[in-house]
């Protein structure tokens, strides 16, 4: 909403320069977005009459004209312009006048004739577009007399960005209202006369809609000239709200708008057949709107349609057939109410939005519509003439919104904002805002006039007497501290633990767009069918990710792109899995590697990072829970690593995650070279800890006896482990691998793993004998379960 | 003693000086002492030879000896002494290293902007008492819209740029809905804060798809508006560690009432206006207000005995301002010259 800040003062003295006003209301809930002069600065613009016009002697297209400027000689001035003709008035920037963008006028010659000054088009003072020819004034205006002055340009444009729940400040009358209620100046609405009649000419109108429009009231006004010009007042307030004259009778319905908040349309009463019926659109009903389009209807959509077919779209756009034009005479005038609930949503679904339609889903004055129409039919006659007709008003008076009762009590004003606003400054709140109250605190009863569709309960009332009162004038207070304490489980490990512990480890903390495209999702989580969006945003952000794996490749194609080599990344965020109902919605932790171990540094044989680094750090995380036993590394193959390199991680036998290296195959459609590592554990199975429980210590000394056993390939490191142990019984305290060896002296098919096992008694010190014998169960267990062979 | 036997004693002495201080190892220094003072040495030789003079000169003989010999062993000492300096210092010398040459191993990553923030937040009102809850981010249509008082087609969905599924799901918009979820769950008082990813259909230099935000709610016997002005007061200027100017704006939101918007004093300018507060002199960084009585009646929560704020934050917003970002979308480009500039 754009205000017109001398407008505003004629509706209401303001005291407030116009910055003090925009602060006001700024911070009474209607945020100020921008404050701008009426028009850009220039100086030096007179009101001028062309008195003579000659052709130019070297130029077609240029005329030599005698002006008047009111003050002294006829100036001659060179002129390009159209429309520059003897007798008409136009601005003319004088010889040392300054138009915007600091042009400055001084005396030339073109092509050879001398020219004192500018005659200016509206472009050219800034006003508008139209720069079509020179900006044509009324035949009263008077000569001389400064531009600005005559048209009010020193004037400031207040842009007030409203919530949507003030539909009630959509028109002048509402911020005038809304002023005094800040500012106590009295402002009292002063109704539009009604215009007699001077014919009886109607037609019928038929609410058959009624709870969408329970009101609907139509004039007809013959014999207007729709050829007339729209006074240059007029024309001025509609451009500094923001609106284009289109003629008059348009021009009126927009001005009345814009002054009252009612929007009003006009019919060409030539194109209207029989009568006005306000009813739904029948399915596939089609309408050519305003703007040109044509739309087919959805059976959902009110409409005001005569006798045939559908005249506008009810609320929202008229129809160009049935639109005033200039060869219109006679018009139907349409002020309406329509519920905000009829309107909601349905502009947009066609894809519109307009002046209309923004105020009528918000919230019309419901009691507004005859006024508006008598004060439009006022302004047309004024204008355009023509011969009222009466008022016709169809109306379903039980549908009307109607004004409510609220009770307000004093203590929960006290209790919801910690404060205590006084009766008296109650009481003058509310009146100025056009509410009644009545009683005494204890409680109050207000009556909230039906245009204040926001308040409905005691607690939008409070809010009206915070914000008028002042959020600044509420104390700050802290509440008792809670007594209560909060639970911190033992069994979880800390998401910011977890973080942290990648980070240490020399992981950069990644955050992917949870949608992801499609194809990078297939060739990634090939067996999990993604959820896509119903509007995404772009083909490649048009899936829910089912792994964190497509946002974290995509992250390192960006820093491969950008000469990163080394890179590792992890991401925390949730996998979408399933179909919409049903669907698993899992918090992850993801991570990926590739290049070097370690960062390039001096003095370390710098390897490229392999399956066991990555291992390795999830591990340590896994540590972190003081149960690493419960997790194992199962081979298992995944549609995107690599088969030989690719593990199932599992928490006490259930799969909780994946690790392992790319597979080869998805390099290049992926256009990575370098080898890439990746893991994805749910963060569930990651934060899972164990509270630790002491073991008593021993006091005897432990023996280590180190083994070395070759194995085939396909027994794993898992399964010598796990022999050891239920060979070595509880004597065995800690096994260490120290070593897995391949080559000469172990054939191809083998491998030896070097084994370390510290043995410890509690009761004794264990004895030769004790050791060897156990070692010698180990070693018979290892060669019958694995066909393990002692390592010569 | 005969002074011939003195002035071959003193000789010895000088011979043995002279050799001790050309020692020029430990191993040498050792052979001169088992050379002087040894079992054959030849000191050792002198005092053994006591015993072929007469009986009135050995003590003075012997005392002679005596001296020459703790004479020869001081030598020997201080020598040892010198040699083992010197061999430290050269082994010192030897072993001097370049120590401005870079450590090795691994080194350390660091959390992403919004982490690091997120942490700060929740930090800051966990030492008010508040705990972190969470909720799914695809919802449903009641409890990120209906629940909060935003009816089907109410302007404010307009607000709302919404990724849809279907008819009833949809990427939660705002970190309200776990309000919802919450009071549901817990019923009052509750205390808690909702950290986590939202989104909007919005795309352009201002504007990302995802971003994050902090909702917080906290529901009681007795809580005012006073209250959430204080929480809000308090926690913008610990987490900007400056004594900003904090300003309550009315606003609305369809699940507050009273709404307000919480604007502070701009870190950029202090508030003289700039580019980052469009002259204004202030930043919008926060929304607010006392939950709606109709999202209580939606969660089965009593408004006439509890009441509550709820309070919710942009993190990227808060990041910007707090380190000097100044694009938003590089935030989720995850490129490492940017990632790492926060380690």
């Amino acid at each position: 909403m754009k205000i017109s800040f001398e407008w505003l003062n004629e509706l209401l003295p303001v005291a407030e320069a116009p910055r003090e006003l925009a602060d006001r209301l700024t911070m009474a809930g209607l945020e100020v977005d921008a404050l701008e002069p009426a028009a850009p600065g220039f100086s030096g613009v007179v009101v001028a009459e062309i008195t003579d016009c000659a052709p130019h002697p070297d130029a077609d297209k240029l005329q030599v004209c005698t002006v008047n400027p009111g003050a002294g000689e006829p100036v001659q001035i060179v002129c390009g312009a159209p429309n520059a003709r003897p007798g008409l008035k136009a601005p003319l920037a004088t010889v040392g006048g300054v138009l915007p963008g600091d042009v400055r006028i001084k005396k030339a010659k073109l092509r050879g004739v001398a020219s004192s000054g500018m005659l200016c088009s509206a472009r050219e003072l800034g006003l508008s577009e139209d720069a079509a020819g020179l900006m044509e004034l009324p035949a009263d205006a008077p000569v001389g007399i400064d531009l600005r002055a005559y048209m009010g340009l020193d004037d400031t444009v207040i842009a007030v960005d409203l919530t949507p729940n003030r539909s009630d400040c959509l028109g002048m009358v509402g911020i005038a209202r809304e002023v005094s209620a800040l500012t106590g100046t009295r402002y009292s609405f002063q109704p539009p006369a009604p215009v007699p009649s001077v014919h009886d000419d109607t037609l019928p109108i038929r609410l058959e809609a009624p709870d969408d429009c329970p009101r609907y009231v139509g004039r007809i006004i013959r014999g207007v000239n729709t050829r007339a010009k729209t006074p240059l007042w007029m024309e001025e307030r509609l451009r500094r709200a923001g609106v284009r004259s289109l003629g008059p009778v348009v021009d009126v319905t927009n001005y009345v708008m814009l002054e009252l908040g009612q929007p009003m349309h006009a019919f060409d009463l030539d194109r209207i057949q029989g009568g006005i019926r306000v009813r739904m659109g029948s399915k596939g009903e089609r309408l050519e709107l305003l703007n040109g389009e044509t739309v087919t209807l959805d059976g959902e959509t009110l409409v005001i349609a005569d006798e045939r077919v559908p005249v506008a779209m009810a609320g929202i756009m008229g129809g160009e057939q049935s639109s005033v034009t200039e060869t219109t005479t006679d018009i139907l005038l349409e002020s309406a109410f329509f519920s905000p609930l009829a309107i909601a949503g349905k502009a947009r679904r066609y894809g519109l939005h307009t002046d209309s339609s923004h105020r009528f889903e918000r919230g019309v004055d419901p009691q507004m519509q005859t006024l508006a129409a008598e004060r439009a039919t006022a302004l047309i006659l004024e204008i355009a003439g023509g011969r009222p007709g009466p008022l016709i008003e169809a109306v379903e008076s039980a549908r009307m919104p109607a004004a409510r009762q609220i009770t307000l009590r004093a203590d929960r004003i006290r209790r919801l904002l910690g404060t205590d606003i006084d009766a008296g400054e109650v009481h003058g709140i509310l009146q100025r805002l056009g509410l009644t109250v009545s009683g005494d605190g204890n409680p109050w009863t207000v009556t909230v006039p039906p245009y204040r569709f926001d308040i409905a309960l005691e607690v939008d009332l409070i809010e009206e007497l915070a914000r008028v009162h002042g959020y600044d004038r509420i104390p700050v207070t802290h509440p008792a501290s809670p007594v209560t304490v909060q639970p911190q489980s033992e069994e979880r490990v800390l998401l910011s633990r977890i973080r942290q512990a990648m980070v240490d480890r020399g992981y950069q903390e990644a955050v992917t767009y949870s949608f992801v495209e499609p194809r990078l999702q297939e060739l990634l989580d090939p067996d999990y069918e993604p959820v896509p969006l119903a509007n995404p945003l772009s083909a490649d952000l048009a899936v829910m990710r089912t792994s964190l794996w497509p946002g974290l490749i995509k992250a390192v194609q960006h820093n491969r792109n950008r000469q990163a080599q080394r890179i590792r990344l992890f991401e925390c965020g949730l996998r979408f899995r399933g179909k919409l109902s049903g669907l698993a919605q899992t918090g992850t932790l993801g991570a990926v590697i590739t290049g070097t171990a370690l960062p390039e540094q001096w003095g370390v044989d710098n390897r490229p990072a392999d399956f066991f680094d990555l291992k390795g750090d999830l591990e340590a995380v896994f540590a972190l829970g003081g149960h690493p036993e419960g997790y194992a590394f199962v081979a298992a193959e995944h549609p995107a690593l690599h088969p030989g390199q690719s593990a199932r991680v599992e928490l006490e036998g259930r799969p909780v995650g994946w690790i392992g290296g790319l597979h080869p195959g998805l390099y290049e459609a992926l256009e990575l070279e370098a080898p890439v590592l990746l893991f994805e554990v749910d963060l569930d199975a990651v934060q899972s800890a164990r509270v630790p429980g002491f073991r008593r210590l021993s006091r005897y000394p432990s023996i280590r006896r180190d083994l070395a056993v070759v194995v085939d390939n396909g027994i794993s490191q898992q399964e010598v482990r796990q022999c050891v142990h239920a060979a070595a019984g509880e004597l065995l305290t800690d096994l260490v691998l120290f070593d897995v060896y391949r080559g000469k002296g172990v054939e191809a098919s083998a491998r030896s793993l070097g084994i370390g096992l510290i043995l410890q008694d509690f009761s004794r010190t264990l004895t030769e004998s004790d050791i060897e014998r156990l070692m010698a169960r180990v070693v018979e267990r290892l060669q019958q379960e694995l066909g393990a062979q002692l390592r010569g | 003693m005969t002074t011939e036997h003195a002035e071959e004693l003193q000789a010895l002495v000088r011979e043995a000086r002279a050799q001790v201080e050309r020692a020029d190892s430990l191993s040498a220094l050792d052979q001169i002492r088992v050379g002087y003072l040894g079992k054959k040495g030849r000191l050792t030789e002198q005092l053994k030879s006591l015993g072929g003079l007469p009986p009135e000169e050995r003590p003075r003989a012997g005392q002679a000896i005596n001296q020459a010999k703790q004479e020869l062993q001081h030598l020997i000492e201080d020598r040892r002494q010198t040699l083992d300096r010197e061999r430290l210092n050269t082994r010192l010398a030897e072993e001097r290293i370049d120590v401005t040459l870079p450590g090795r191993g691994q080194q350390p990553g660091g959390l992403h902007p919004v982490s690091r923030t997120l942490e700060r937040i929740e930090a800051l009102f966990a030492s008010m008492g508040f705990t972190v809850a969470t909720g799914p981010e695809i919802e449903d249509d009641y409890h990120n819209f209906e629940a909060l008082n935003i009816p089907v087609h109410h302007p404010a969905r307009a607000m709302h740029d919404t990724f849809y599924f279907d008819a009833r799901h949809l990427l939660r918009t705002h970190t309200s809905p776990v309000q919802i979820r919450v009071m549901e769950k817990d019923g009052a008082p509750v205390r808690v804060i909702a950290p986590g990813r939202v989104y909007r259909c919005d795309s352009d230099v201002t504007h990302t798809p995802m971003f994050h935000q902090v909702e917080g709610l906290l529901v009681d016997e007795g809580i005012s508006f006073s209250d959430l002005k204080g929480a809000l007061h308090d926690f913008i200027r610990q987490f900007f560690e400056k004594d900003l100017d904090v300003r309550f704006r009315p606003s609305y939101f369809p699940f507050t009432e009273p709404s307000a918007e919480v604007d502070v004093q701009c870190v950029q300018c202090g508030g003289s206006g700039c580019r980052v507060c469009s002259g204004t002199g202030w930043l919008e960084i926060l929304g607010s207000g006392m939950v709606h009585p109709k999202v209580f009646e939606y969660c089965g929560i009593d408004s006439e005995r509890y009441t509550g704020y709820a309070f919710g934050m942009g993190v990227e917003r808060l990041a910007m301002l707090r380190y000097g970002v100044d694009d938003l979308r590089i935030f989720f480009e995850n490129d490492l010259r940017f990632l790492r500039q926060f380690r």
